[in-house]
């Protein structure tokens, strides 16, 4: 493994978004540029955001939660 | 900012003494402190009180972009600091009761638990708590043309200067709350392109309803109540010693952003403003899911990591900005659910 830190790094936030700060691009499939405002992004994984791929904060309201409920 | 109205004894006391030279300005300054010491005894109600909230408006404007006519110098006279911190006191005080009752209950982490992600909870789950009257609703689906003007009115008193007062947190904070207040921050102004800046995009909004765009043009005709929302952030931003509370306000803020930005952008179209109006709240609803968690999570987190003894003024911050807005959100919705206006004086641009 590289010791040195990533250029570009992904935060996995609990029942919430992931967080893509650094150096990346995103694209569709094809490789065409995503539409991209700012340089740090949140990533919807819900799947509610009404603003995909970006989070609208939507999670939230539906009770998104990132770990299985305790058995 | 064009000099405002007065609008009882101490702010006209204030404005008075503001048009005179500082440095030589001792006695017109100890007159001032006594009519202060004197009136403050008399209010009851200091978040609500117009002429408190006025000048204490003033008084933090200096550190911003100045009063027209108004020296340069008045900034950091002593004496007129003096008058500042005598008003900051009980208005400090009343925010932290009403804050205590918003906040209610609450079941903080203890010691080695304080991790970045528990503050970020407890946060959050104060922000879903959030279940006040909802303006965004209202003005989603109701809102006249007149009463969207009125809460850009409303909201223009912070807007055209957005983020500045969370800006003077900046060289507060070190590491990572440090790190993560610089990034919020840049994404605010604009990421280097000044039309993009937050407020900017909220003049563009301003412009595209005919309205004034100008910082400031609409004080005189907001209540107390939407002076008081923006000296909480004055108050905590540029007092040192409520770091934790301005990174707590700003959590908050950003954690009840996102979706209202969505709803009040609908109420925007359903008028038939198109995306050079709508902007501004459309960005807001991006922009905001991700401030949120920098905020919750690297800024209020990582600084209660870094300072354990700086929770209590987070939640401080974060509780008084609910409360705030509760009552703000209050009086809008009764003005306009009885079809009054929501101002205190008419505009033309609302009318």
């Amino acid at each position: 493994m590289n010791q040195e830190p990533a250029e570009s790094s992904i935060v996995v936030c609990p029942d919430g978004p992931l967080i893509i700060r650094g150096d990346f691009e995103i694209v569709t499939p094809s490789g065409a540029p995503v539409p991209r405002d700012r340089k740090t992004v949140a990533l919807c994984r819900c799947g509610a955001s009404a603003i995909k791929p970006y989070c609208d904060g939507t999670h939230k309201m539906i009770k998104f939660r990132t770990e299985p409920p305790a058995s | 900012m064009k000099l405002p109205e007065p609008r009882g004894p101490i702010s006209s006391a204030l404005l008075g003494v503001l048009a005179g030279e500082p440095g030589s300005a001792g006695e017109s300054l100890s007159g001032l402190r006594r009519l202060v010491g004197g009136k403050l005894a008399g209010v009851t109600n200091i978040i609500g009180d117009d002429d408190v909230q006025l000048a204490l408006f003033c008084l933090y404007e200096l550190h911003y972009s100045g009063l027209e006519g108004v020296q340069d110098e008045w900034e950091w006279e002593p004496g007129l600091i003096q008058v500042r911190q005598m008003l900051e006191k009980p208005f400090e005080e009343a925010l932290r009761l009403a804050a205590r009752e918003a906040g209610g209950d609450l079941d903080l982490p203890a010691g080695s638990d304080l991790t970045s992600d528990a503050v970020a909870d407890v946060l959050f789950g104060l922000a879903a708590r959030d279940t006040g009257p909802s303006v965004s609703r209202f003005v989603a689906k109701k809102a006249s043309l007149g009463q969207l003007k009125e809460f850009l009115i409303h909201k223009s008193i912070y807007q055209l200067k957005e983020a500045d007062p969370h800006t003077w947190a900046i060289p507060r904070l070190s590491g990572r709350a440090k790190a993560a207040l610089v990034e919020i921050q840049a994404d605010e102004y604009g990421g280097g392109r000044p039309d993009r800046m937050h407020s900017a995009l909220f003049a563009r909004t301003m412009r595209g309803l005919g309205m004034d765009d100008h910082y400031g043009a609409y004080v005189n005709a907001v209540p107390a109540i939407s002076l008081a929302a923006v000296n909480l952030m004055s108050l905590c931003g540029l007092n040192r010693r409520l770091r934790g509370a301005i990174t707590g306000h700003l959590a908050i803020y950003e954690m009840t952003s996102s979706q209202p930005n969505r709803l009040y952008g609908n109420g925007f179209r359903r008028h038939g403003f198109d995306a050079d109006v709508t902007h501004y709240f459309d960005e807001h609803v991006e922009a905001d899911a991700v401030h949120e968690q920098i905020a919750g999570r690297d800024l209020a987190g990582g600084l209660v990591e870094a300072e354990p003894g700086l929770l209590d003024d987070v939640i401080f911050g974060a509780t008084a900005v609910m409360a705030i807005d509760t009552r703000l959100s209050a009086h809008l919705l009764e003005s306009w659910e009885h079809g009054r206006s929501s101002l205190r004086a008419a505009v033309p641009a609302a009318a």
